[in-house]
């Protein structure tokens, strides 16, 4: 007897007992399950939402692991700036080393798995006592939290604000599919807010930074975003930006690894496209109309919005995490618009107000999840009116035609 | 005999669980919100109250047969702003550095819902002694609330319990923060007084079904 059946005969003896939703968690984990639909006429599809969730997954993975080895490279990279010494980035000279990777996962895998183990077991909770299946909304999230959080992220921290997300962000609601607000950047914002120390300033990006300060080996690793903010020389290159050589959030560093990530979420038409596109497009407007302004000289050196607004606008996409946040976390289904006119609102917003925060509000360096969290709350505004918009328009057409 | 009857106990028990103003009908939110960052602060604004709604209940029951019903808004909130206004002084005279902290939140007490709720919804048609139990019943249902988010936002948010540090010192690194840990900001700022509010919502409602509206 295979494993498959040995598991659906089990299922079948629990059935209706109280813990079966956390085993028919694992059981669909492993296999299909043998259920089938037996009444109605039904249309199939091969993308049930585990296979999107998947789908989402595999385009992180890299930029996870792109994130291990950066960790690495930065502690290593600021410990020889501390000591005068200051070498190029190369691949594979001194970035893909097995050193960096060790360093790296020494790191970054307790983020994984802390996330992962806390926001399951969070969610099995809830399918147990409301006695729904467990939904597969956290496997996203639980990958997505890493990424966007400083590699130095003490862990309990991670746990507590996890709990908070899920629960808050998430259940109260009804679970997956009825949150209001992205999951992952609910958790964000709560570490934000709870813990702004641990989530900003030139310490926490860089791993061991916080344990030296104050120390003969202090290292520091100011990200972009914040030498701008306090129109400071940026000492990376473009092509560092890119390829995401630079201090930064776990996954968020590599914006070629997040194109990539892009592409292939666009192709496995998972992620919508319209989204993407129109919310790095009101980044670049906004980038532009701030260029605008220094052009006509309103505003000069002696302003501490001077460094960020000179920004040329396209590098808007490179520093910060607006391309991260364009890619995976304004396209979440869920929370974001449903009408194609909506999207493109929605996404235009999200750019538009991200780089306004990241202008405007030095205390806020980032301002990406505020600006998305701002619009999951829109959101369903936006569809109603582009629905009453359509509805009015189809009345018109109808009296011409009657008239 | 009993001191008091069945009902009159209902009076006072009915604003603690069932009937309570700021969990069951949703009033006085914003002071709630706004003052319970420090245990100290939630308890001298729960004791405000319990004094304006005490006194205020039994005035205006005691006119209430007098006052034209035109005109008994602005009696009404005459008798609240008098009361508010020694409430203030006498703050402002015995507890100065407490009174800056509360700001403009006791002169705000005039605009707190539930005054002029039970005003309007008790005071006006019952006796002296049962207004008078109404109105502290009242005030004890917004200060248990009041008290309870006070006591997690500043253990939580300042470690600390009527302004003693309770989890050691957080600069020099004893007690619990010896181990790591770390005071959560956000429990400072008022959203998360919302979420503690609708925290302790959901736990009331889930305990008593029949609070659950469709």
């Amino acid at each position: 007897m295979s494993i498959k059946s040995k598991l659906h005969e089990i299922k079948e003896t629990f059935k209706g007992k109280k813990m079966a939703p956390a085993f028919n968690a694992f059981h669909t984990f492993l296999y299909t399950p043998n259920e089938v639909t037996s009444s109605g006429t039904h249309v199939k599809v091969a993308d049930d939402l585990k296979r999107t969730m998947n789908t989402v997954i595999m385009s992180l993975v890299p930029c996870l692991i792109f994130g291990i080895f950066n960790a690495g490279y930065q502690h290593n990279l600021a410990i020889d700036a501390a000591n005068g010494i200051y070498t190029q980035a190369s691949l594979f000279g001194n970035f893909l080393t097995f050193e960096n990777l060790m360093i790296g996962s020494m790191k970054v895998l307790p983020l994984v798995i802390v996330s992962y183990v806390v926001g399951l077991t969070v969610e099995f909770i809830f399918a147990v006592i409301k006695g729904h299946e467990v939904e597969e909304g956290y496997l996203v999230t639980g990958m997505l939290v890493p990424l966007i959080v400083p590699v130095d992220l003490p862990l309990w921290m991670l746990a507590v604000s996890v709990v908070f997300g899920v629960i808050i962000g998430k259940e109260v609601f009804g679970g997956t599919g009825m949150n209001i607000l992205n999951p992952a950047l609910t958790i964000r914002a709560f570490l934000f807010f709870a813990y702004p120390t641990w989530m900003s300033g030139d310490k926490v990006w860089v791993h061991d930074a916080v344990n030296r300060a104050g120390t003969p080996d202090a290292i520091s690793g100011e990200t972009i975003l914040g030498s701008y903010a306090q129109n400071q020389e940026i000492i990376y290159s473009l092509s560092d930006m890119f390829y995401g050589f630079i201090p930064g959030s776990v996954g968020e560093t590599s914006k070629l690894l997040i194109v990539f990530g892009a592409l292939f979420l666009i192709f496995s038409k998972i992620g919508s496209w319209r989204i993407i596109t129109s919310t790095l497009l009101g980044a670049l407007v906004m980038g532009l109309i701030f260029n605008g302004v220094i052009e006509t000289g309103l505003v000069t050196n002696s302003s501490k919005f001077y460094g960020l607004m000179s920004v040329p606008f396209w590098e808007h996409l490179l520093i910060g995490s607006i391309l991260f946040g364009a890619v995976f976390m304004a396209t979440d289904p869920v929370t974001a618009a449903q009408t194609n006119k909506g999207k493109w609102i929605y996404g235009f917003l999200i750019g538009f107000i991200s780089i306004m925060i990241r202008v405007f509000n030095p205390a806020y360096p980032e301002g990406v999840f505020l600006a998305i969290l701002l619009m999951n709350v829109f959101a369903p505004t936006i569809d109603h009116f582009v629905i009453q918009s359509n509805v009015k328009m189809r009345l018109n057409r109808l009296k011409i035609k009657t008239a | 005999m009993a001191l008091l009857s069945k009902k009159d106990t209902k009076l006072i028990t009915d604003p603690l669980s069932d009937n309570n103003p700021i969990t069951v009908q949703v009033l006085g939110i914003c002071s709630a919100l706004a003052i319970t960052a420090e245990l100290e602060a939630s308890v001298v604004m729960s004791v405000s109250v319990l004094f304006v709604m005490g006194v205020g209940n039994v005035v205006i029951s005691m006119i209430r047969n007098i006052v034209p019903s035109k005109i008994r808004i602005i009696v009404q909130l005459t008798v609240i702003a008098t009361l508010v206004i020694i409430v203030d002084l006498v703050l402002k005279a015995f507890a100065y550095e407490l009174s800056k902290t509360l700001s403009v939140f006791i002169g705000l007490i005039i605009t707190n819902c539930i005054i002029m709720g039970r005003f309007e919804a008790f005071a006006l048609g019952n006796g002296l002694w049962r207004s008078f139990l109404d109105g502290i019943g009242n005030a004890f249902g917004y200060a248990v609330i009041l008290i309870i988010v006070g006591f997690f936002r500043e253990l939580l948010g300042s470690g600390t319990l009527w302004g003693i540090a309770v989890l050691g010192d957080p600069i020099d690194k004893t007690g619990l923060y010896a181990l790591g840990y770390e005071n959560n900001g956000f429990m400072l700022l008022s959203p998360m007084a919302l979420i503690v509010v609708g925290i302790i919502i959901w736990v009331q409602r889930a305990r008593s079904k029949h609070l659950i509206e469709d």
